[in-house]
């Protein structure tokens, strides 16, 4: 492997990803809206409220959440009522939410550069360089993996400001993230990111255009929404040995799928469709 | 003898039940410019891919730069350049990362890189234009983009895939007279995959005629007219219609082909310009009264749809055979 056309091809595909602004767009708006608006709003409500009651009460979504998941007793131990509600929407019930983001930043740029690229019939030039298929995929993959990692991680510490800084006048101390949030963001985040990757490569193999393999890896999202789902009703609560778990299972699905992609991804598979 | 730079034998590729090549053997000697003629789905694409390692043979062999295109193909490639028949250019990047990106992976040295790429934009005639997204320049500007891109790395051998394919006269004009300095002063070995009939006889000095996959004939326009007996066309200027026996008279002489006699136009194939005298006493002897005498040779154009005839009146017969 020739770590200058690692370096070149990925390169070149981040580029070609930041000129289309219809594929970016959208993919800095939503996290913008989960790590600033909805966190705001989250800390913020409580003040706009006469009375926390509606929302901690037994039959209220903290009282449901405490309930469910008896292991955040502990952590709850000692808080009031608005810490209670800010600890528990944007230390629990937002940790998978953010799960969206690699997921969401790998598909669009590795449907960029598989599927966009075939579109738009520049993969042919690519394929007469002596790049090897191994360094045209690692390095297409790179693009993808990399940067959604990186952003993840950027998204994480921009949260972590956001709650710390306007809960500051609720806890009165730093108390983000919970030790939950780093296997999710350190193991978990980068087999999110892999997948995304992996499986719009395989997509990319059996889609026309950038959007059809957007559109369709998108759909992974569903996986994270259980994750919430799981998250709130208490059926799979991310402790760390849980996120360590999960992550496991997902690296292994992304070794399953990253090998099926290296198959598809030769030379002359991609010329002969 | 010059060094074959480019064999096959018997190279051959399918794609499902569609033979794409089929028995292809050939040999393009070092500093020539060969083309590769046929129609759309003739071959001549794949061709150039099996030659390039971009796709693997079914069949036969191939030996480019003396590698192996199916097992050495990025050692290969290092040392050929290729125009698509598509520009293939990343249009959201400027002509100079187009450029670069090609020149760092064909390795060029980082120090050299940006001089090199400097120089190609300022000898394609794109300086001015060097930081300008691809997608804002035209079709010769492109074309000549993608030629820069197949040279920036030095290749000592060159394939060109419709190089001429939708442009204009005046950019076609321009891309033609890149193709042939870059043989004739640069004396680099050029592939040429063209219909364009004109552009071919211009360029190429030799030519192999394709079709559905196989070769129908190969060499210099001369070899390929004197095989079909096209040979030499003589174009005879009369000043009064031609006596009745005239033509008789021709037809009775042995390197006589075909001939055309229209109002005061007579038009006569003959094998070579020795049997030329010949003709011009005879239509004397029987009282013809010439003004001119025109030998020329036949056009790679009339050669050619002379071998797809012959190639279909083969095809023909041997389909007739119960």
């Amino acid at each position: 492997m020739n770590g200058r056309t690692l370096r070149t091809i990925a390169v070149k595909d981040l580029k070609e990803v930041l000129q289309n602004r219809a594929a970016w767009i959208p993919a800095l708006v939503v996290p913008l809206i989960f790590i600033i608006v909805l966190p705001l709003g989250i800390i913020l409500a409580p003040s706009l409220m006469q009375s926390m009651s509606p929302l901690t009460a037994p039959t209220g979504p903290v009282g449901m959440m405490r309930e469910r998941i008896p292991a955040l007793a502990a952590e709850l131990a000692g808080l009031d009522e608005r810490q209670t509600w800010v600890v528990l929407m944007t230390g629990y019930f937002f940790a998978p939410f953010i799960l969206i983001f690699p997921l969401m930043f790998s598909t669009i740029v590795a449907s960029e550069s598989f599927a966009g690229e075939r579109e738009r019939k520049t993969i042919e030039a690519l394929l007469y360089t002596p790049a090897s298929d191994g360094e045209l995929f690692l390095g297409k993959a790179l693009a993808a993996f990399v940067p959604a990692v990186v952003l993840t991680w950027v998204s994480f510490l921009v949260y972590g400001v956001v709650v710390n800084g306007a809960g500051w006048s609720v806890m009165g101390r730093f108390w983000f993230p919970p030790a939950s949030w780093w296997p999710l963001m350190l193991w978990v985040a980068p087999a999110v990111a892999a997948l995304g990757v992996a499986a719009t490569v395989l997509i990319s193999a059996r889609v026309r255009t950038f959007m059809e393999a957007y559109q369709t890896s998108a759909s992974l999202v569903l996986l994270v929404l259980a994750l919430v789902a799981g998250q709130i009703t208490g059926v799979l609560y991310l402790s760390p040995a849980i996120a360590l778990a999960v992550g496991l299972a997902l690296w292994l699905i992304d070794g399953v799928l990253i090998g099926l992609g290296v198959r598809t991804f030769r030379r002359e598979a991609l010329l002969v469709k | 003898m010059r060094v074959p730079v480019i064999e096959t034998e018997s190279l051959a590729r399918s794609f499902g039940p569609v033979r794409a090549v089929d028995g292809l053997t050939f040999q393009v000697r070092e500093g020539e410019v060969f083309g590769l003629l046929g129609p759309n789905g003739a071959g001549k694409t794949t061709t150039v891919r099996l030659l390039n390692g971009v796709l693997r043979p079914s069949g036969g062999r191939a030996r480019v730069l003396g590698l192996d295109p199916a097992q050495d193909g990025c050692r290969l490639r290092q040392q050929t350049g290729v125009l698509t028949e598509t520009p293939s250019l990343y249009e959201r990047l400027t002509a100079r990362e187009n450029l670069a990106l090609f020149g760092a992976l064909y390795a060029i040295p980082e120090p050299d890189l940006s001089r090199r790429v400097a120089r190609m934009l300022e000898e394609f005639g794109l300086a001015d234009r060097a930081d300008d997204r691809v997608g804002e320049f035209s079709k010769g500007m492109k074309q000549r983009l993608a030629l820069a891109r197949a040279l920036l790395h030095e290749p000592p051998l060159l394939f060109l895939d419709e190089p001429t394919a939708g442009l204009d006269p005046e950019a076609s004009r321009q891309v033609t007279e890149m193709i042939a300095r870059l043989s004739r002063r640069e004396g680099r070995t050029v592939l040429l995959c063209t219909h364009h009939l004109s552009e071919a006889q211009r360029l190429c000095d030799r030519v192999a005629v394709m079709d559905r996959g196989r070769l129908l004939a190969l060499g210099t326009l001369e070899e390929l007219s004197r095989s079909l007996g096209t040979g030499l066309q003589v174009g005879i200027g009369l000043q009064a219609p031609l006596p009745d026996t005239a033509v008789a008279a021709l037809r009775r002489l042995s390197s006589i082909g075909d001939i055309r006699y229209t109002s005061l136009q007579l038009q006569v194939s003959v094998a070579d310009e020795e049997a030329v005298p010949a003709v011009v006493e005879t239509l004397v002897r029987e009282g013809a009264r010439i003004l001119s005498v025109v030998p020329r040779q036949p056009s790679l154009e009339e050669v050619y749809f002379t071998i797809r005839r012959v190639a279909q009146d083969a095809s023909c017969a041997t389909e007739a055979i119960p």
